[in-house]
């Protein structure tokens, strides 16, 4: 493992050759990829470097970029991207990922941003290198570049001479930018993109070989934990060290709330952990029980999403209206792989390994805890064991690091299930009020959305409607929450989409041909009647229940039906048909497999997880007592692939997850007579 | 304290009460084997002792001496796939693939005990085994590939 600071950031076009070596490169600058609005980020410089590729000497091709591989297999799609326009085989490339010491910065791998903002780009950059290489070879051979071809890692001439990229690049050093208008290679030629190629590096993780953060072990490497508390808002009042101290080979580490235990093995140290004697002084905090009315009367001033016309007047004279409320719990993201990290520092340089979606950021929090220069820190993220939104904090790495600058060892942290439990972050609870009216032709009049604390995504309705009051009431969560799969959305989707559910009901309308009435975006009508026709709406059997839903976010756009019998007096969930359009496809074999595993996902969120806990304390931290899908769980699941080669494509981690609940509690109804207005609908089931 | 572990013998130095998967990953430095509970309800951690899957996390060291234990590193012989490993690798049902050393090592044992498991079959025996990540229609492809091979 390299362990020591050879580079020091940032990479700039002046020191690029000197610490890349020379060959040919094109550099993707920050603001060919982001928005202005995320320029405005205070870290990202105007001129910063995003991302690049880069042809080295030996006509190895190395694309760098900060984002990292969190399952979503971004790590294949990025290189058929760039495979197919460089014309070269997938084992040509190697992508750096992730590594604030030798990728530029990303602010993280979140919100299904990697397709649509990376993946164009680094085509586009790809190209841009195709087309340098073929100039080069134009000008070797002194004739124009219209006749030549590149193919197989070589340009060719129509006289069958040949010169590979290898040969083209020894010895040059040439940095360009990337060539916006650049001819790409358009999707219905694409042989290596578009394709279903197999995850890169797949033999590594079926021999058990790729070495995730909390795998990796450096010599006199030491095992790190850490003292928690009882209940959330619990402060240490005092603390007896004595026993664990005497144990040999075991340290402790003290600093006010902070307490560490470091030895040689987990056993050492679990063993020292319970040794020590500490108290605690409470503090009341809310239980599962009450926490809806408390986030009711907790809720801050709230922010308007979508205020136009007049909802109060329209339901003062609408016959049919609708007022219902939906509550969800706090559930957990459960990655198989907890939070782990490996910290070493040589002086005063810190360097990190750890599973994060946000490698930067945990460089920010620990340059902020050690108040030490970001240069000085170099965070290191193996590919990791999974994310779902939950990885962004840096919190192993923290106590990791604060470990290893008290030992003087490195130290590897890695929480126990337990721990993710109770001290990771939660996906936000949430109460939400829906207030709605129809017409008597079935046309949506009003609508008045109201969410408390569960998040703003996925808020606006897709829906055509005259009069909307929407608004976020954003409360402080008494237990630690953040970002998850889908955000809010899964929420707000499921809301309004039972919402719409119930109002074709009331007016005795079909669900689809109501939606189809107040709907306008052709996308997510297309999505609809795709799910519709695949699944064969209306068309099965009387002793089944149906639901169907529909929805946008993040650029994906999701139809989802499903189908419920009740076999022995329990409703089982049969099968699940979900069309899913996010404009062109990179990899259909690795997009079914973020749906379905997002349809997976949120099966476990609509069914059956939940976090309970009684004055601050997490009663079921363990996955004997939280449970999460499993073989058994899982119905028939059909997925409709709707592609749209002249739309760029957006990321599929996310949006395919939130039109499962809705339905489900739609086929529920019907098939069981009781409507579900929490999530999760079958706690017990 | 002797252990056999992929028809290799080791001498170690440990706690007979320590968790073989921590013997496995901190001490032999087979980090294949993973930790995803360590309360034996994800197969996260799964092994096969003498032929039969345990899940190493909750099972002592002392326990396995005198026998034979075998981690997805001891499944590829001299640079040759397993067919289970080569099924799921051509298969690619995987995303994060933290689960994928339980998995494989669960249908080893599973194929062993009944070489044409049927899907229910299948279900049933890989019920332990969780995959955070959903992969589980890929997951029953892979394990009916291997079936075949
Ligand atoms: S880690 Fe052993 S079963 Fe989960
Ligand atoms: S692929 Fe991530 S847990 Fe199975």
């Amino acid at each position: 493992m390299e362990d020591s600071l050879t580079i020091t950031r940032p990479v700039t076009r002046r020191s690029f050759f000197k610490l890349m070596g020379s060959g040919l490169a094109v550099i993707v600058s920050a603001k060919d990829v982001f928005s202005s609005s995320f320029i405005s980020d205070a870290t990202l410089a105007e001129d910063s470097i995003a991302a690049w590729i880069h042809v080295d000497e030996a006509g190895l091709i190395q694309v760098y970029t900060g984002k990292v591989e969190v399952g979503q297999n971004i790590r294949t799609s990025l290189t058929q991207i760039v495979a197919e326009e460089l014309r070269v085989s997938m084992d040509a490339i190697r992508i750096t990922m992730g590594d604030t010491q030798l990728t530029p910065y990303d602010r993280g791998t979140f919100g299904s941003l990697t397709t649509p903002n990376m993946s164009p780009i680094l085509r586009k950059a790809a190209a841009s290198l195709r087309e340098m290489l073929i100039e080069m070879a134009a000008d070797s051979w002194k004739t124009n570049v219209t006749s030549l071809t590149a193919k197989e890692g070589k340009v060719s001439h129509p006289n069958g001479t040949t010169i590979t990229y290898r040969e083209l690049t020894k010895g040059k050093k040439i940095l360009k930018a990337v060539n916006q208008n650049v001819t790409l290679t358009p999707p219905e030629q694409w042989k290596v993109a578009g394709q279903s190629l197999p995850k890169v590096n797949g033999r590594d993780f079926v021999t058990g070989k790729h070495q995730y953060a909390s795998d990796l072990q450096l010599p006199g490497m030491l095992v790190g934990k850490i003292l928690r508390a009882p209940a959330y808002g619990a402060t240490l009042t005092s603390v007896d060290t004595s026993k664990a101290k005497s144990m040999a080979g075991v340290t402790v580490v003290e600093d006010q709330n902070f307490v560490g235990v470091v030895g040689p093995d987990t056993q050492a140290v679990e063993t020292a952990l319970w040794e020590i004697k500490a108290q605690w002084k409470m503090k009341p905090q809310p239980s599962r029980a009450t926490i809806f009315n408390f986030f009711r009367e907790q809720a801050q001033t709230p922010r308007s999403e979508a205020n136009v016309g007049n909802v109060d007047s329209v339901f003062q004279s609408a016959t049919h209206v609708l007022s219902q409320t939906f509550q969800l719990d706090y559930i957990a993201h459960v990655p198989l792989e907890p939070r782990a990290a490996v910290a070493q520092w040589t002086g005063n340089n810190l360097t990190v390994w750890t599973g994060t979606q946000r490698p930067f950021g945990v460089q920010e929090e620990l340059s902020e805890l050690f108040k030490l220069p970001k240069e000085q820190i170099r965070v290191v993220m193996p590919d990791t064991g999974s994310g779902y939104g939950g990885k962004h904090s840096g919190d192993a790495a923290l106590e990791a690091a604060r470990l290893a600058k008290s030992t003087g060892k490195p130290v590897k942290v890695m929480w126990t299930r337990e721990e993710e439990f109770k001290w990771a972050y939660f996906r936000p609870a949430g109460v939400i009020d829906v207030k709605s009216a129809v017409s008597e032709a079935g046309l949506l009049t009003a609508w008045e959305f109201h969410n408390y604390n569960s998040g703003p995504a996925g808020l606006r309705t897709p829906y055509e409607v005259p009069n909307q009051k929407i608004e976020f009431h954003p409360v402080d969560s008494p237990l630690r929450q953040g970002s998850y799969r889908a955000l809010a959305a899964t929420a707000n989707v499921f809301a309004r989409e039972s919402q719409i559910n119930d109002h074709a009901h009331m007016l005795k309308q079909d669900a689809v041909a109501f939606r189809m009435q107040n709907l306008k975006d052709p996308r997510l009508k297309n999505v609809l009647s795709a799910t519709a026709e695949k699944f064969g709406w209306n068309k099965s059997a009387a002793d089944s229940g149906q639901g169907i839903a529909c929805a946008y976010e993040k650029g994906g756009y999701i139809g989802t039906a499903v189908e419920v019998r009740v076999v022995n007096g329990v409703a089982v969930i049969q099968r699940i048909v979900a069309a899913f359009e996010c404009g062109k496809i990179i990899n259909p074999r690795h997009l079914k497999s973020q749906i379905s595993g997002s349809l997976v996902q949120g099966l476990g969120g609509a069914l059956f997880e939940s976090i309970d806990f009684t004055e601050g304390k997490i009663i079921n931290a363990s996955l004997a007592n939280y449970r999460v899908p499993r073989f058994k769980d899982v119905p028939e699941i059909e997925i409709v692939l709707l592609d749209r080669p002249d739309i760029n494509s957006t990321g599929a981690g996310e949006a395919p997850l939130v039109a499962l609940a809705p339905a489900i509690r739609q086929a529920l109804y019907q098939a069981t007579g009781n409507r579900q207005n929490q999530l999760p609908m079958l706690p017990n089931g | 304290m002797q252990l056999r572990v992929n028809n290799q013998d080791y001498e170690i130095d440990v706690n007979g009460n320590t968790p073989l998967l921590n013997t496995l990953r901190e001490h032999l430095k087979l980090t294949g084997s993973k930790y995803g509970c360590g309360e034996g309800v994800c197969g996260a951690c799964t092994v096969l002792i003498n032929g039969v899957p345990v899940r190493s996390c909750i099972t002592p060291v002392g326990s396995t001496q005198n026998k034979e234990i075998t981690t997805i590193e001891g499944l590829e012989q001299e640079g040759k796939l397993h067919s289970v490993q080569a099924a799921f690798l051509e298969t690619d049902p995987f995303q994060c693939a933290y689960c994928a050393s339980g998995m494989i090592l669960s249908t080893v044992a599973l194929l062993k005990r009944n070489p044409t498991p049927s899907r229910q079959e299948i279900v049933e025996a890989m019920q332990g085994n969780i995959c955070r990540c959903g992969t589980y229609p890929a997951l029953l492809e892979a394990i009916q590939v291997a079936v075949k091979k």
